[in-house]
Protein backbone atom coordinates (compact mmCIF):
# COMPACT_ATOMS: atom_id res chain seq x y z
CA UNK A 1 0.00 0.00 0.00
CA UNK A 2 1.26 3.48 -0.79
CA UNK A 3 1.58 5.20 2.30
CA UNK A 4 -0.04 8.60 2.62
CA UNK A 5 1.76 9.59 5.11
CA UNK A 6 4.62 10.82 2.63
CA UNK A 7 3.03 13.53 1.40
CA UNK A 8 4.79 16.71 2.10
CA UNK A 9 7.73 15.36 3.92
CA UNK A 10 11.00 17.41 2.75
CA UNK A 11 13.95 16.57 2.43
CA UNK A 12 16.88 18.59 3.96
CA UNK A 13 17.95 21.54 1.74
CA UNK A 14 21.18 21.32 -1.15
CA UNK A 15 23.54 22.80 -2.36
CA UNK A 16 24.42 22.61 -6.01
CA UNK A 17 26.97 25.21 -7.90
CA UNK A 18 26.62 26.14 -11.44
CA UNK A 19 29.98 24.59 -13.01
CA UNK A 20 30.64 25.00 -16.14
CA UNK A 21 32.07 21.49 -16.91
CA UNK A 22 29.00 20.17 -16.00
CA UNK A 23 27.24 22.45 -18.12
CA UNK A 24 29.29 21.42 -21.49
CA UNK A 25 29.49 17.60 -20.11
CA UNK A 26 25.30 17.58 -19.80
CA UNK A 27 25.35 19.54 -23.18
CA UNK A 28 27.35 16.97 -25.18
CA UNK A 29 25.30 14.10 -23.53
CA UNK A 30 21.79 15.56 -24.95
CA UNK A 31 24.06 16.05 -28.47
CA UNK A 32 23.55 20.03 -28.11
CA UNK A 33 26.77 21.58 -29.89
CA UNK A 34 25.18 25.25 -29.13
CA UNK A 35 28.48 27.74 -28.59
CA UNK A 36 26.41 29.37 -25.67
CA UNK A 37 27.35 26.28 -23.83
CA UNK A 38 30.68 25.93 -25.12
CA UNK A 39 32.32 29.52 -25.46
CA UNK A 40 31.87 31.95 -22.66
CA UNK A 41 32.92 35.09 -24.97
CA UNK A 42 29.61 33.82 -27.04
CA UNK A 43 27.55 32.88 -23.78
CA UNK A 44 28.36 36.29 -22.37
CA UNK A 45 27.76 38.24 -25.71
CA UNK A 46 24.45 36.02 -25.63
CA UNK A 47 22.63 34.85 -22.51
CA UNK A 48 24.85 37.20 -20.05
CA UNK A 49 27.14 34.00 -18.64
CA UNK A 50 27.31 30.25 -19.70
CA UNK A 51 23.01 28.96 -19.30
CA UNK A 52 22.24 25.80 -18.30
CA UNK A 53 20.17 23.26 -20.95
CA UNK A 54 16.22 23.05 -19.73
CA UNK A 55 16.71 19.62 -18.12
CA UNK A 56 20.34 20.00 -16.84
CA UNK A 57 18.69 20.46 -12.89
CA UNK A 58 18.47 16.48 -13.43
CA UNK A 59 22.38 17.07 -12.54
CA UNK A 60 21.18 17.63 -8.74
CA UNK A 61 21.21 13.75 -8.44
CA UNK A 62 25.02 14.63 -7.58
CA UNK A 63 24.30 16.78 -5.11
CA UNK A 64 21.53 15.16 -3.37
CA UNK A 65 22.36 12.33 -0.29
CA UNK A 66 19.92 10.46 1.54
CA UNK A 67 19.12 13.11 4.09
CA UNK A 68 18.07 15.82 1.12
CA UNK A 69 15.94 13.29 -0.83
CA UNK A 70 12.27 12.92 1.08
CA UNK A 71 12.66 9.15 0.19
CA UNK A 72 11.44 7.12 -2.57
CA UNK A 73 8.03 5.47 -1.13
CA UNK A 74 9.92 2.05 -0.52
CA UNK A 75 9.81 1.67 -4.44
CA UNK A 76 11.94 -1.78 -5.98
CA UNK A 77 14.53 0.07 -8.49
CA UNK A 78 14.02 -3.14 -11.10
CA UNK A 79 10.18 -2.00 -11.00
CA UNK A 80 10.46 1.78 -11.25
CA UNK A 81 9.44 3.61 -14.77
CA UNK A 82 10.13 7.34 -15.19
CA UNK A 83 6.50 8.67 -15.49
CA UNK A 84 6.93 12.36 -16.00
CA UNK A 85 8.68 15.11 -15.96
CA UNK A 86 8.02 18.59 -15.55
CA UNK A 87 10.29 21.90 -15.20
CA UNK A 88 9.39 25.43 -14.75
CA UNK A 89 12.15 27.27 -15.76
CA UNK A 90 11.49 31.14 -13.99
CA UNK A 91 14.66 33.29 -13.88
CA UNK A 92 17.70 32.64 -15.21
CA UNK A 93 20.47 30.08 -14.10
CA UNK A 94 24.21 30.77 -14.82
CA UNK A 95 27.11 29.42 -14.48
CA UNK A 96 28.65 30.65 -10.99
CA UNK A 97 25.13 30.53 -9.65
CA UNK A 98 24.59 28.38 -6.72
CA UNK A 99 21.11 26.91 -5.63
CA UNK A 100 19.75 25.86 -3.09
CA UNK A 101 17.23 22.63 -3.71
CA UNK A 102 14.32 21.39 -1.36
CA UNK A 103 12.38 18.24 -2.30
CA UNK A 104 9.35 17.19 -1.22
CA UNK A 105 6.89 14.77 -1.84
CA UNK A 106 4.02 16.34 -3.56
CA UNK A 107 1.67 12.92 -4.07
CA UNK A 108 1.84 9.29 -3.90
CA UNK A 109 -0.87 7.30 -5.08
CA UNK A 110 -2.22 4.13 -6.82
CA UNK A 111 -3.63 2.80 -10.15
CA UNK A 112 -4.35 -0.26 -11.17
CA UNK A 113 -2.64 -0.91 -14.40
CA UNK A 114 -2.17 -2.89 -17.49
CA UNK A 115 0.27 -5.10 -18.01
CA UNK A 116 2.20 -4.10 -15.54
CA UNK A 117 -0.47 -4.93 -12.86
CA UNK A 118 -1.00 -2.21 -10.35
CA UNK A 119 0.82 0.81 -10.36
CA UNK A 120 1.83 3.82 -7.62
CA UNK A 121 3.00 6.77 -8.34
CA UNK A 122 5.36 8.99 -6.40
CA UNK A 123 5.43 12.27 -7.37
CA UNK A 124 8.46 14.43 -5.93
CA UNK A 125 8.58 18.21 -6.45
CA UNK A 126 12.18 20.15 -5.86
CA UNK A 127 11.84 23.91 -5.18
CA UNK A 128 14.97 25.89 -6.41
CA UNK A 129 16.29 29.28 -5.24
CA UNK A 130 19.34 31.00 -6.57
CA UNK A 131 22.47 32.73 -3.91
CA UNK A 132 19.96 35.88 -4.31
CA UNK A 133 16.93 33.94 -2.47
CA UNK A 134 15.22 34.18 -6.05
CA UNK A 135 12.81 30.73 -6.55
CA UNK A 136 14.71 29.86 -10.17
CA UNK A 137 12.93 26.93 -11.01
CA UNK A 138 10.48 23.77 -10.08
CA UNK A 139 11.35 20.71 -10.91
CA UNK A 140 8.28 18.06 -10.82
CA UNK A 141 9.42 14.34 -10.90
CA UNK A 142 6.61 11.32 -11.25
CA UNK A 143 8.16 7.94 -10.56
CA UNK A 144 6.04 4.56 -11.04
CA UNK A 145 6.35 1.35 -9.43
CA UNK A 146 4.97 -1.02 -11.59
CA UNK A 147 3.22 -4.95 -9.38
CA UNK A 148 5.86 -6.36 -11.73
CA UNK A 149 9.08 -5.98 -13.96
CA UNK A 150 7.21 -4.69 -17.41
CA UNK A 151 8.09 -6.82 -20.52
CA UNK A 152 9.50 -5.75 -23.48
CA UNK B 1 20.19 34.95 -25.76
CA UNK B 2 17.69 37.12 -27.42
CA UNK B 3 14.18 35.07 -28.38
CA UNK B 4 14.85 34.07 -31.76
CA UNK B 5 10.80 34.05 -32.16
CA UNK B 6 9.11 37.40 -32.52
CA UNK B 7 5.74 37.03 -31.11
CA UNK B 8 3.63 38.69 -34.08
CA UNK B 9 4.99 36.34 -36.43
CA UNK B 10 4.36 33.01 -34.98
CA UNK B 11 0.87 31.56 -35.38
CA UNK B 12 -0.73 28.89 -34.49
CA UNK B 13 -0.14 25.81 -36.27
CA UNK B 14 3.67 26.37 -36.68
CA UNK B 15 5.72 23.20 -36.48
CA UNK B 16 9.02 23.25 -34.56
CA UNK B 17 11.45 22.28 -36.79
CA UNK B 18 12.34 17.87 -36.51
CA UNK B 19 15.52 17.14 -35.28
CA UNK B 20 16.41 13.29 -36.01
CA UNK B 21 18.72 11.54 -34.06
CA UNK B 22 20.16 8.69 -36.25
CA UNK B 23 20.21 5.70 -34.58
CA UNK B 24 21.40 6.08 -30.13
CA UNK B 25 23.38 3.56 -29.19
CA UNK B 26 24.61 2.31 -25.66
CA UNK B 27 27.52 4.42 -25.08
CA UNK B 28 25.16 7.62 -25.68
CA UNK B 29 23.18 5.87 -22.69
CA UNK B 30 26.38 5.73 -20.59
CA UNK B 31 27.56 9.43 -21.51
CA UNK B 32 24.09 10.77 -20.15
CA UNK B 33 24.46 8.71 -17.62
CA UNK B 34 27.64 10.15 -16.48
CA UNK B 35 26.73 13.59 -17.09
CA UNK B 36 23.28 13.52 -15.67
CA UNK B 37 24.04 11.03 -12.42
CA UNK B 38 21.00 8.85 -13.14
CA UNK B 39 22.89 5.85 -12.48
CA UNK B 40 19.86 3.47 -12.69
CA UNK B 41 21.74 0.35 -14.00
CA UNK B 42 18.84 -0.41 -16.27
CA UNK B 43 20.05 1.72 -18.75
CA UNK B 44 23.89 0.12 -19.56
CA UNK B 45 23.83 -2.90 -17.42
CA UNK B 46 23.02 -6.11 -19.39
CA UNK B 47 23.48 -8.30 -16.50
CA UNK B 48 21.01 -6.66 -14.46
CA UNK B 49 18.27 -5.82 -17.15
CA UNK B 50 18.07 -9.54 -18.08
CA UNK B 51 17.69 -10.69 -14.50
CA UNK B 52 14.75 -7.86 -14.54
CA UNK B 53 13.24 -9.78 -17.70
CA UNK B 54 14.11 -7.21 -19.81
CA UNK B 55 16.16 -8.35 -23.25
CA UNK B 56 18.70 -5.03 -23.23
CA UNK B 57 19.34 -1.68 -21.88
CA UNK B 58 17.43 1.28 -22.97
CA UNK B 59 17.40 5.00 -22.81
CA UNK B 60 16.76 6.87 -20.01
CA UNK B 61 14.03 8.83 -20.47
CA UNK B 62 15.67 12.06 -19.27
CA UNK B 63 18.26 11.56 -22.44
CA UNK B 64 15.55 11.42 -25.00
CA UNK B 65 13.89 14.38 -23.06
CA UNK B 66 17.27 16.09 -23.42
CA UNK B 67 17.51 15.88 -27.34
CA UNK B 68 13.84 16.85 -27.40
CA UNK B 69 14.65 19.99 -25.59
CA UNK B 70 17.49 20.33 -27.89
CA UNK B 71 14.30 20.42 -30.63
CA UNK B 72 13.00 23.15 -28.76
CA UNK B 73 15.76 25.61 -27.60
CA UNK B 74 17.07 25.58 -31.55
CA UNK B 75 13.27 26.61 -32.47
CA UNK B 76 12.55 29.34 -29.62
CA UNK B 77 16.55 30.20 -28.25
CA UNK B 78 18.62 29.34 -25.00
CA UNK B 79 17.14 30.58 -22.27
CA UNK B 80 13.51 31.56 -23.92
CA UNK B 81 12.30 28.06 -22.28
CA UNK B 82 9.90 28.77 -19.21
CA UNK B 83 7.81 25.80 -19.16
CA UNK B 84 8.95 21.62 -20.78
CA UNK B 85 6.70 19.06 -19.47
CA UNK B 86 7.28 15.37 -20.42
CA UNK B 87 5.34 11.54 -20.08
CA UNK B 88 7.59 9.26 -21.26
CA UNK B 89 5.54 6.04 -23.59
CA UNK B 90 7.63 4.01 -25.63
CA UNK B 91 10.84 2.58 -24.49
CA UNK B 92 14.07 3.82 -26.51
CA UNK B 93 16.47 0.77 -27.73
CA UNK B 94 19.89 0.86 -29.11
CA UNK B 95 19.69 1.45 -33.07
CA UNK B 96 16.21 3.65 -32.46
CA UNK B 97 15.69 6.65 -34.92
CA UNK B 98 14.80 9.54 -32.68
CA UNK B 99 13.00 12.43 -34.16
CA UNK B 100 11.64 14.99 -32.48
CA UNK B 101 9.39 17.68 -33.15
CA UNK B 102 6.57 20.32 -32.21
CA UNK B 103 3.77 22.13 -32.78
CA UNK B 104 2.65 25.48 -31.58
CA UNK B 105 -1.08 25.37 -30.23
CA UNK B 106 -0.96 28.65 -28.41
CA UNK B 107 -0.19 32.34 -27.60
CA UNK B 108 -0.70 34.77 -24.54
CA UNK B 109 0.91 37.73 -22.84
CA UNK B 110 1.35 36.83 -18.83
CA UNK B 111 3.46 38.56 -16.42
CA UNK B 112 4.96 41.09 -19.11
CA UNK B 113 6.09 38.02 -21.40
CA UNK B 114 5.39 37.07 -24.76
CA UNK B 115 4.50 33.44 -24.73
CA UNK B 116 4.01 30.67 -27.05
CA UNK B 117 2.79 27.04 -25.73
CA UNK B 118 2.77 24.28 -27.88
CA UNK B 119 3.28 20.73 -27.75
CA UNK B 120 6.65 18.44 -28.61
CA UNK B 121 7.11 14.70 -29.43
CA UNK B 122 9.75 12.48 -29.71
CA UNK B 123 9.14 9.18 -32.04
CA UNK B 124 10.84 6.17 -33.04
CA UNK B 125 11.15 4.56 -36.54
CA UNK B 126 8.01 2.80 -36.32
CA UNK B 127 6.10 6.12 -35.00
CA UNK B 128 5.57 5.44 -32.04
CA UNK B 129 5.90 8.07 -29.80
CA UNK B 130 8.94 7.82 -27.32
CA UNK B 131 7.70 10.96 -25.28
CA UNK B 132 4.73 13.55 -25.70
CA UNK B 133 5.25 16.76 -24.07
CA UNK B 134 4.58 19.85 -23.80
CA UNK B 135 6.33 23.65 -23.49
CA UNK B 136 5.91 27.29 -23.01
CA UNK B 137 8.01 29.74 -24.51
CA UNK B 138 9.09 33.17 -24.77
CA UNK B 139 9.09 35.15 -27.55
CA UNK B 140 10.98 38.32 -28.56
Amino acid sequence: MADKSMIGKTGKPFTMPIEWSKVREFARAIKDPNPVYFDPEVAKRECGGIPVPVTFLQTAAFWQDDSSSPGMGGFDIRRILHGEQDFELLKPILVGDTLTGVAKVADLYEKEGGRGGKMTFLVVETEYKNQKGEKVAIARSTLIETGQAVKA
Amino acid sequence: MPAKLKFEQVKVGDSVPDSVTNGVTRPDFVRYAGASGDFVPLHYDQTFVEMAGIPTVFAQGMFTAGLLSKCLTDYVGIGQVRRFKVRFATRVWPGDVVTCRGKVTGKKEAAGEKLIEGDLEAVNQKGEAAIKGSFVAACA
